[in-house]
């Protein structure tokens, strides 16, 4: 409440709606205090019927909820006792003792119960909550409006403006934009990250035009924000994964409550179509990088191939069934908190090994499929992600394994024989230095491995996540908390 | 507000055109800064760059990025600007 004069008369108000069950109840009381020459002045105000209630003379309407909302409502009927513009008390619903020492009058609604919880203000209601919202917001944005020609197609001219990655997009309307912002208590012009290659400051808003033309809902935002801010860090470096020939792009992995909150899917076709947070959340960091930081196929990204992944990258780990903590908790963060982890990631590979049933042999299977991730005689340089299925999972379940076991066991099997790694062995003239011929060759620096559980619950496959240049000269994963 | 009203999605920022630094008339006496990006080989083609222009009598300044998958440092740019007149950014790959 602010500390302007309230935009009702002094004396007692009440705020009433005829749909509500407990006014319609104390409607006589109404009348009552209305006419009683011993009771206080009384104006009520009506949420939806301006003959509501009946008998009481100069019921104001209120349906637009104008007074509704200065008066901060959350319950009808409330009485408020009001003196030079101030509000000095108030009481929702409905009972007979505190009504009687509210207004000093005796004996109100004899033949009522003493007692009838009241009803949802009109302003609680969602669609009404969000479009007030949303009329407060609309004002607030202050992104360049671009006009669209009489003639022009209201698709087609986003494409035109070179916004679009290659797919239709939302047209980022005001109220589109104010809409996707309600999902966020982040004023609209804070600055989210430094957008690469322009190294550009974005707002909260121009994160929000982005998703909006993504397709994402509101609640989608703040995970948005975060794997915009995750991207755009030195660790990260957004720049070089967006510059390099390399295939990669950001894999985006949503982690705790969050994830399901928002209808992630981590389950069944996981890394694949039809799901709308995971398609449009990956997009909306794609269109951000592109339209913020100006970062365009052919211009500052140099892929030679890339990958389908770059349209949008996004799951979420499933950590109900896990036998494992889940990544973000083996990264730091605690059991309980939503996070999203970028990885600098290619298009995930299949690994199919349907006889393993013992933890031994189905680790053998994962070291000699990682081993093979940008190429089997590079070790060290890249990064990987393995996704491990339900059913792969459920066998170092079953074994007892944990996940630093299953870690360690996989790091001795992927110490690899420099000999065999280096340069011209094997006839390929691909590999490692020959300083590295007389000694062992980890695949994988130390942290260089993400493992995260996903999937259907069919399916003896799993999935591996090729990386991208690790470490301070590349690109580092990056886990960051998601702040509601 | 109509439907036909959109938010820009972009920084807003006007076509980035800088101009360039003015060319020197002559390289007499000039400075001259190779620039390794650090991609593989480059510095190969930078060694014989440099002996080619000093046997050409300029006096010639190395200088190295971090990391090719970043951009060069404000610090090193500053440093080429300070004390070179041209500089030459090789890229072997």
């Amino acid at each position: 409440m602010t500390d302007a004069a309230l935009p009702v008369p002094d004396g007692l108000v009440a705020v009433v709606k005829q749909e509500c069950a407990t006014c319609r109840t104390i409607a006589p009381v109404l009348v009552d205090l209305a006419t009683r020459p011993d009771a206080p002045p009384l104006t009520v105000y009506t949420q939806d019927d301006p003959m509501f209630p009946p008998g009481v003379a100069g019921v104001v309407d209120d349906t637009a909820l104008e007074t509704s909302f200065a008066l901060d409502l959350d319950t009808v009927p409330t009485l408020l006792r009001v003196e030079a513009g101030r509000e000095c008390d108030r009481i929702v619903g409905w009972r007979r003792d505190r009504w009687e020492d509210f207004t000093g009058v005796d004996n109100l609604g004899p033949d009522l119960p003493d007692y009838s919880p009241g009803c949802g203000s009109r302003t609680q209601e969602p669609a009404i909550a969000q479009a007030r919202a949303v009329a407060q917001i609309v004002p607030q944005l202050r992104s360049r409006r671009v006009e669209l020609g009489a003639e022009e197609d209201e698709l087609d001219a986003l494409f035109d403006r070179g916004w679009s990655d290659g797919l239709p997009l939302v047209p980022p309307t005001p109220e589109r934009v104010a809409r996707m912002l309600t999902g966020t208590d982040r004023a609209p012009n804070d600055i989210v990250a430094v957008v690469p290659p322009d190294l550009v400051e974005c707002t909260v808003e121009k994160v929000a035009v982005n998703a909006v033309m993504a397709g994402c809902l509101p609640e989608y935002l703040p995970v948005v924000l975060t794997a915009v801010e995750a991207a755009c860090t030195d660790t990260f470096n957004m720049h070089g994964l967006l510059a390099t020939t390399w295939f990669a792009g950001p894999v985006v992995v949503v982690h705790g409550p969050i994830a399901r909150a928002i209808g992630m899917n981590s389950g069944v076709n996981a890394l694949g179509q039809g799901h709308r947070a995971n398609a449009t959340i990956g997009r909306a960091l794609q269109l951000v990088v592109r339209n913020v930081g100006g970062g365009r196929p052919g211009e500052v990204d140099r892929a030679t191939l890339g990958q389908p992944g770059k349209y949008t990258f996004c799951f979420a780990e499933d950590e109900i069934a896990s036998p494992w903590e889940p990544m973000h908790v083996e990264r730091g963060l605690s059991p309980g908190s939503s996070a999203v982890t970028l990885f600098a990631g290619e298009g995930p590979r299949g690994v199919l090994d349907q006889l393993s049933r013992t933890p031994e042999s189905l680790t053998r299977t994962f070291a000699a499929c990682l081993r093979t991730t940008t190429h089997p005689k590079i070790a060290f340089v890249f990064d990987a992600m393995l996704v491990i299925s339900p059913e792969h999972a459920r066998v170092y379940r079953e074994a007892g394994w944990s996940k630093q076991r299953f870690r360690d066991e996989l790091d001795a099997l992927l110490m690899l024989d420099g000999a065999e790694m280096v340069r011209g062995a094997s006839g390929i003239m691909e590999g490692m230095p020959e300083a590295f011929a007389t000694v062992p060759l980890p695949k994988f620096r130390d942290g260089g491995l993400l493992i995260a559980h996903a999937g259907g619950r069919a399916g003896l496959f799993s999935a591996i996540i090729g990386g991208w240049a690790s470490g301070a000269g590349g690109s580092e994963p990056i886990t960051r908390e998601v702040i509601l | 507000m109509s439907a036909r009203v959109l938010l820009d999605p972009t920084a807003e920022r006007s076509a980035a055109t800088r101009p360039r630094a003015r060319r020197p008339a002559t390289l007499d006496g000039a400075t001259i800064g190779l620039l390794d990006i650090r991609k593989a080989r480059g510095d190969v083609f930078l060694d014989r760059l440099a002996e080619l222009l000093t046997a050409r009598g300029f006096r010639v300044e190395r200088f190295a990025k971090p990391t090719f998958t970043k951009p060069a440092p404000i610090d090193l740019r500053r440093e080429i600007s300070r004390t070179c007149d041209v500089v030459i950014e090789a890229l072997a790959d």
